[in-house]
Protein backbone atom coordinates (compact mmCIF):
# COMPACT_ATOMS: atom_id res chain seq x y z
CA UNK A 1 0.00 0.00 0.00
CA UNK A 2 1.14 3.55 -0.69
CA UNK A 3 2.16 5.62 2.32
CA UNK A 4 1.34 9.26 3.17
CA UNK A 5 4.55 10.49 1.58
CA UNK A 6 3.80 8.79 -1.74
CA UNK A 7 0.29 10.11 -2.12
CA UNK A 8 1.17 13.60 -0.91
CA UNK A 9 2.42 14.90 -4.27
CA UNK A 10 -0.65 13.68 -6.14
CA UNK A 11 -3.35 15.17 -3.95
CA UNK A 12 -4.05 18.20 -6.15
CA UNK A 13 -4.41 16.01 -9.21
CA UNK A 14 -6.63 13.76 -7.12
CA UNK A 15 -9.01 16.55 -6.10
CA UNK A 16 -8.97 17.95 -9.65
CA UNK A 17 -9.94 14.45 -10.88
CA UNK A 18 -6.98 14.32 -13.24
CA UNK A 19 -5.52 10.98 -12.13
CA UNK A 20 -5.87 7.73 -13.99
CA UNK A 21 -8.24 5.21 -12.39
CA UNK A 22 -5.48 3.01 -10.97
CA UNK A 23 -3.68 5.92 -9.29
CA UNK A 24 -6.96 7.22 -7.97
CA UNK A 25 -7.84 3.83 -6.46
CA UNK A 26 -4.45 3.59 -4.75
CA UNK A 27 -5.07 6.94 -3.09
CA UNK A 28 -8.56 5.91 -2.03
CA UNK A 29 -7.23 2.71 -0.47
CA UNK A 30 -4.78 4.79 1.53
CA UNK A 31 -7.41 7.38 2.51
CA UNK A 32 -9.76 4.71 3.79
CA UNK A 33 -7.13 3.82 6.40
CA UNK A 34 -5.50 7.17 7.14
CA UNK A 35 -7.52 9.81 8.92
CA UNK A 36 -4.86 12.52 8.71
CA UNK A 37 -4.61 12.20 4.94
CA UNK A 38 -8.40 12.42 4.70
CA UNK A 39 -8.21 15.67 6.67
CA UNK A 40 -5.52 16.98 4.31
CA UNK A 41 -7.65 16.10 1.27
CA UNK A 42 -10.81 17.67 2.75
CA UNK A 43 -9.08 20.88 3.81
CA UNK A 44 -7.06 21.13 0.59
CA UNK A 45 -10.25 20.80 -1.46
CA UNK A 46 -11.99 23.39 0.74
CA UNK A 47 -9.01 25.77 0.43
CA UNK A 48 -9.39 25.67 -3.35
CA UNK A 49 -13.17 26.21 -3.28
CA UNK A 50 -12.83 29.06 -0.76
CA UNK A 51 -10.46 30.92 -3.08
CA UNK A 52 -12.97 30.41 -5.90
CA UNK A 53 -15.69 31.86 -3.70
CA UNK A 54 -13.93 35.17 -2.92
CA UNK A 55 -15.80 37.74 -5.02
CA UNK A 56 -13.83 39.40 -7.82
CA UNK A 57 -12.49 42.89 -7.21
CA UNK A 58 -14.64 45.36 -9.10
CA UNK A 59 -12.83 48.02 -11.05
CA UNK A 60 -13.58 51.36 -9.33
CA UNK A 61 -15.22 53.96 -11.62
CA UNK A 62 -12.47 56.55 -11.18
CA UNK A 63 -9.77 53.99 -12.02
CA UNK A 64 -11.70 53.04 -15.17
CA UNK A 65 -11.97 56.72 -16.19
CA UNK A 66 -8.23 57.29 -15.73
CA UNK A 67 -7.47 54.16 -17.75
CA UNK A 68 -9.67 55.18 -20.68
CA UNK A 69 -8.23 58.69 -20.64
CA UNK A 70 -4.77 57.20 -20.96
CA UNK A 71 -5.90 54.87 -23.77
CA UNK A 72 -7.32 57.79 -25.76
CA UNK A 73 -4.07 59.71 -25.36
CA UNK A 74 -1.94 56.77 -26.44
CA UNK A 75 -4.23 55.49 -29.16
CA UNK A 76 -6.35 58.44 -30.37
CA UNK A 77 -9.62 57.83 -32.16
CA UNK A 78 -9.65 58.96 -35.79
CA UNK B 1 -19.76 47.09 -37.78
CA UNK B 2 -20.09 48.13 -34.12
CA UNK B 3 -16.95 47.16 -32.19
CA UNK B 4 -18.89 45.25 -29.53
CA UNK B 5 -20.12 42.78 -32.19
CA UNK B 6 -16.61 41.84 -33.34
CA UNK B 7 -14.49 39.06 -31.89
CA UNK B 8 -11.10 39.71 -30.28
CA UNK B 9 -9.08 38.82 -33.39
CA UNK B 10 -11.13 41.20 -35.55
CA UNK B 11 -10.72 43.98 -32.99
CA UNK B 12 -6.97 43.36 -32.83
CA UNK B 13 -6.75 43.66 -36.64
CA UNK B 14 -8.59 46.99 -36.55
CA UNK B 15 -6.59 48.30 -33.59
CA UNK B 16 -3.37 47.39 -35.41
CA UNK B 17 -4.56 49.58 -38.29
CA UNK B 18 -4.97 52.44 -35.81
CA UNK B 19 -8.68 52.16 -35.01
CA UNK B 20 -9.08 53.80 -31.59
CA UNK B 21 -12.60 52.54 -30.90
CA UNK B 22 -11.50 48.94 -31.55
CA UNK B 23 -8.70 49.45 -29.01
CA UNK B 24 -11.12 50.87 -26.47
CA UNK B 25 -13.49 47.97 -26.96
CA UNK B 26 -10.65 45.51 -26.27
CA UNK B 27 -9.81 47.44 -23.10
CA UNK B 28 -13.46 47.49 -21.95
CA UNK B 29 -13.73 43.78 -22.60
CA UNK B 30 -10.75 42.85 -20.42
CA UNK B 31 -10.24 45.68 -17.89
CA UNK B 32 -12.17 43.93 -15.09
CA UNK B 33 -10.23 40.68 -15.51
CA UNK B 34 -6.89 42.46 -15.71
CA UNK B 35 -7.69 44.51 -12.61
CA UNK B 36 -8.81 41.50 -10.59
CA UNK B 37 -5.72 39.55 -11.59
CA UNK B 38 -3.57 42.57 -10.67
CA UNK B 39 -5.15 42.95 -7.21
CA UNK B 40 -4.62 39.26 -6.44
CA UNK B 41 -1.04 39.38 -7.66
CA UNK B 42 0.13 42.57 -5.92
CA UNK B 43 -2.21 42.47 -2.93
CA UNK B 44 -3.48 46.06 -2.92
CA UNK B 45 -5.62 48.35 -5.07
CA UNK B 46 -3.13 51.18 -5.54
CA UNK B 47 -0.44 49.02 -7.05
CA UNK B 48 -3.14 47.17 -9.00
CA UNK B 49 -4.13 50.41 -10.72
CA UNK B 50 -0.52 50.93 -11.79
CA UNK B 51 -0.39 47.36 -13.08
CA UNK B 52 -3.63 47.93 -15.00
CA UNK B 53 -2.26 51.08 -16.65
CA UNK B 54 1.15 49.52 -17.36
CA UNK B 55 -0.53 46.47 -18.87
CA UNK B 56 -2.66 48.34 -21.39
CA UNK B 57 0.17 50.75 -22.16
CA UNK B 58 2.32 47.73 -23.03
CA UNK B 59 -0.55 46.27 -25.06
CA UNK B 60 -0.84 49.46 -27.14
CA UNK B 61 2.92 49.69 -27.63
CA UNK B 62 3.44 46.09 -28.62
CA UNK B 63 0.21 45.38 -30.46
CA UNK B 64 2.05 45.90 -33.75
CA UNK B 65 4.20 42.87 -33.03
CA UNK B 66 1.30 40.64 -31.91
CA UNK B 67 0.96 37.94 -34.59
CA UNK B 68 -1.98 36.00 -33.21
CA UNK B 69 0.04 32.83 -32.53
CA UNK B 70 -1.68 32.63 -29.16
CA UNK B 71 -5.09 34.15 -28.45
CA UNK B 72 -5.28 37.81 -27.50
CA UNK B 73 -6.40 36.91 -23.96
CA UNK B 74 -3.41 34.58 -23.42
CA UNK B 75 -1.07 37.32 -24.65
CA UNK B 76 -2.81 39.89 -22.44
CA UNK B 77 -2.58 37.69 -19.34
CA UNK B 78 1.14 37.23 -19.97
CA UNK B 79 1.62 41.00 -20.15
CA UNK B 80 -0.46 41.45 -16.97
CA UNK B 81 1.50 38.82 -15.04
CA UNK B 82 4.79 40.41 -16.10
CA UNK B 83 3.59 43.91 -15.19
CA UNK B 84 2.51 42.62 -11.76
CA UNK B 85 5.87 40.91 -11.18
CA UNK B 86 7.73 44.07 -12.20
CA UNK B 87 5.63 46.04 -9.69
CA UNK B 88 6.27 43.48 -6.93
CA UNK B 89 10.01 43.64 -7.53
CA UNK B 90 10.00 47.43 -7.19
CA UNK B 91 8.83 47.07 -3.62
CA UNK B 92 11.70 46.21 -1.35
CA UNK B 93 9.86 43.16 -0.12
CA UNK B 94 11.69 40.15 1.11
CA UNK B 95 10.46 36.99 -0.50
CA UNK B 96 10.62 33.64 1.28
CA UNK B 97 13.50 31.52 0.05
CA UNK B 98 12.64 28.33 -1.82
CA UNK B 99 13.91 26.32 1.18
CA UNK B 100 11.78 28.18 3.73
CA UNK B 101 8.78 27.89 1.45
CA UNK B 102 9.17 24.15 0.90
CA UNK B 103 9.70 23.56 4.62
CA UNK B 104 6.34 25.18 5.24
CA UNK B 105 4.70 23.23 2.41
CA UNK B 106 5.94 19.93 3.77
CA UNK B 107 5.40 20.65 7.45
CA UNK B 108 1.96 19.04 7.24
CA UNK B 109 3.45 15.83 5.92
CA UNK B 110 5.62 15.56 9.00
CA UNK B 111 2.73 16.43 11.27
CA UNK B 112 0.50 13.86 9.56
CA UNK B 113 3.10 11.13 9.92
CA UNK B 114 4.02 11.96 13.52
CA UNK B 115 0.60 10.81 14.64
CA UNK B 116 -0.54 14.31 15.59
CA UNK B 117 -4.26 14.58 14.84
CA UNK B 118 -4.92 17.17 12.16
CA UNK B 119 -7.87 19.48 12.55
CA UNK B 120 -10.61 19.18 9.92
CA UNK B 121 -12.25 22.59 9.47
CA UNK B 122 -13.53 21.82 5.97
CA UNK B 123 -17.19 21.51 6.89
CA UNK B 124 -17.38 24.65 9.03
CA UNK B 125 -20.07 27.06 7.82
CA UNK B 126 -19.06 29.25 4.87
CA UNK B 127 -20.13 32.28 6.90
CA UNK B 128 -17.30 31.63 9.32
CA UNK B 129 -14.73 30.50 6.75
CA UNK B 130 -15.40 33.55 4.59
CA UNK B 131 -15.78 36.22 7.27
CA UNK B 132 -14.29 39.61 6.33
CA UNK B 133 -11.30 38.88 8.55
CA UNK B 134 -10.84 35.45 6.99
CA UNK B 135 -10.93 36.92 3.48
CA UNK B 136 -8.25 39.45 4.44
CA UNK B 137 -6.14 36.59 5.84
CA UNK B 138 -6.57 34.68 2.57
CA UNK B 139 -5.30 37.67 0.61
CA UNK B 140 -2.31 38.01 2.92
CA UNK B 141 -1.57 34.31 2.54
CA UNK B 142 -1.32 34.78 -1.26
CA UNK B 143 1.16 37.59 -0.61
CA UNK B 144 3.35 35.14 1.29
CA UNK B 145 3.69 32.91 -1.77
CA UNK B 146 6.97 33.31 -3.65
CA UNK B 147 6.42 34.81 -7.13
CA UNK B 148 6.65 31.66 -9.19
CA UNK B 149 4.02 29.92 -7.07
CA UNK B 150 1.81 32.96 -6.71
CA UNK B 151 1.49 33.54 -10.46
CA UNK B 152 0.48 29.94 -11.13
CA UNK B 153 -2.00 29.86 -8.23
CA UNK B 154 -3.69 33.15 -9.15
CA UNK B 155 -4.08 32.26 -12.83
CA UNK B 156 -5.24 28.71 -12.20
CA UNK B 157 -7.27 28.83 -8.99
CA UNK B 158 -8.37 32.46 -8.71
CA UNK B 159 -8.93 33.25 -12.39
CA UNK B 160 -9.91 29.64 -13.13
CA UNK B 161 -7.84 29.22 -16.29
CA UNK B 162 -7.08 25.66 -17.50
CA UNK B 163 -3.57 24.35 -16.66
CA UNK B 164 -2.73 24.28 -20.39
CA UNK B 165 -3.49 28.02 -20.72
CA UNK B 166 -1.45 28.82 -17.61
CA UNK B 167 1.43 26.82 -19.10
CA UNK B 168 1.22 28.83 -22.32
CA UNK B 169 0.96 32.19 -20.54
CA UNK B 170 3.99 31.50 -18.34
CA UNK B 171 5.99 29.49 -20.85
CA UNK B 172 6.07 26.44 -18.59
CA UNK B 173 5.27 22.76 -19.13
CA UNK B 174 1.91 21.52 -17.87
CA UNK B 175 3.59 19.23 -15.27
CA UNK B 176 5.57 22.24 -13.97
CA UNK B 177 2.32 24.21 -13.63
CA UNK B 178 0.70 21.33 -11.74
CA UNK B 179 3.63 20.89 -9.42
CA UNK B 180 3.79 24.61 -8.55
CA UNK B 181 0.04 24.74 -8.14
CA UNK B 182 0.08 21.84 -5.71
CA UNK B 183 2.79 23.39 -3.55
CA UNK B 184 1.00 26.74 -3.55
CA UNK B 185 -2.27 25.09 -2.52
CA UNK B 186 -0.63 23.10 0.27
CA UNK B 187 1.08 26.23 1.57
CA UNK B 188 -2.22 28.12 1.59
CA UNK B 189 -3.99 25.15 3.16
CA UNK B 190 -1.49 25.30 6.03
CA UNK B 191 -2.08 29.03 6.49
CA UNK B 192 -5.84 28.58 6.52
CA UNK B 193 -5.54 25.67 8.96
CA UNK B 194 -3.46 27.73 11.41
CA UNK B 195 -5.93 30.59 11.18
CA UNK B 196 -9.10 28.54 11.60
CA UNK B 197 -7.55 26.47 14.41
CA UNK B 198 -6.68 29.65 16.32
CA UNK B 199 -10.16 30.95 15.75
CA UNK B 200 -11.86 27.82 17.07
CA UNK B 201 -10.08 27.86 20.41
Amino acid sequence: MMDCKEIFESLSEYIDEELKDAACRQIEVHLADCENCRVVVNTLRRTVTLYHEIPSETLPGDVRLRLHKMIRMEHPKD
Amino acid sequence: MKPDLLNDAELVDLAQEGDGSAMEELVSRYEDKVYNLAVRMVGNREDAEDVLQDTFLNVIRSLGSFRGKSSFSTWLYRITANAALTRLRKRSRKEKSEGEFLDEVYSVKQAAQSGERLNDWSDSPAKRLLSEEAKAMMGEAINELPEKYRTVFVLRDVEGLPASDVAEILDLSVPAVKSRLHRARMFLRNHLSHYYAGEME
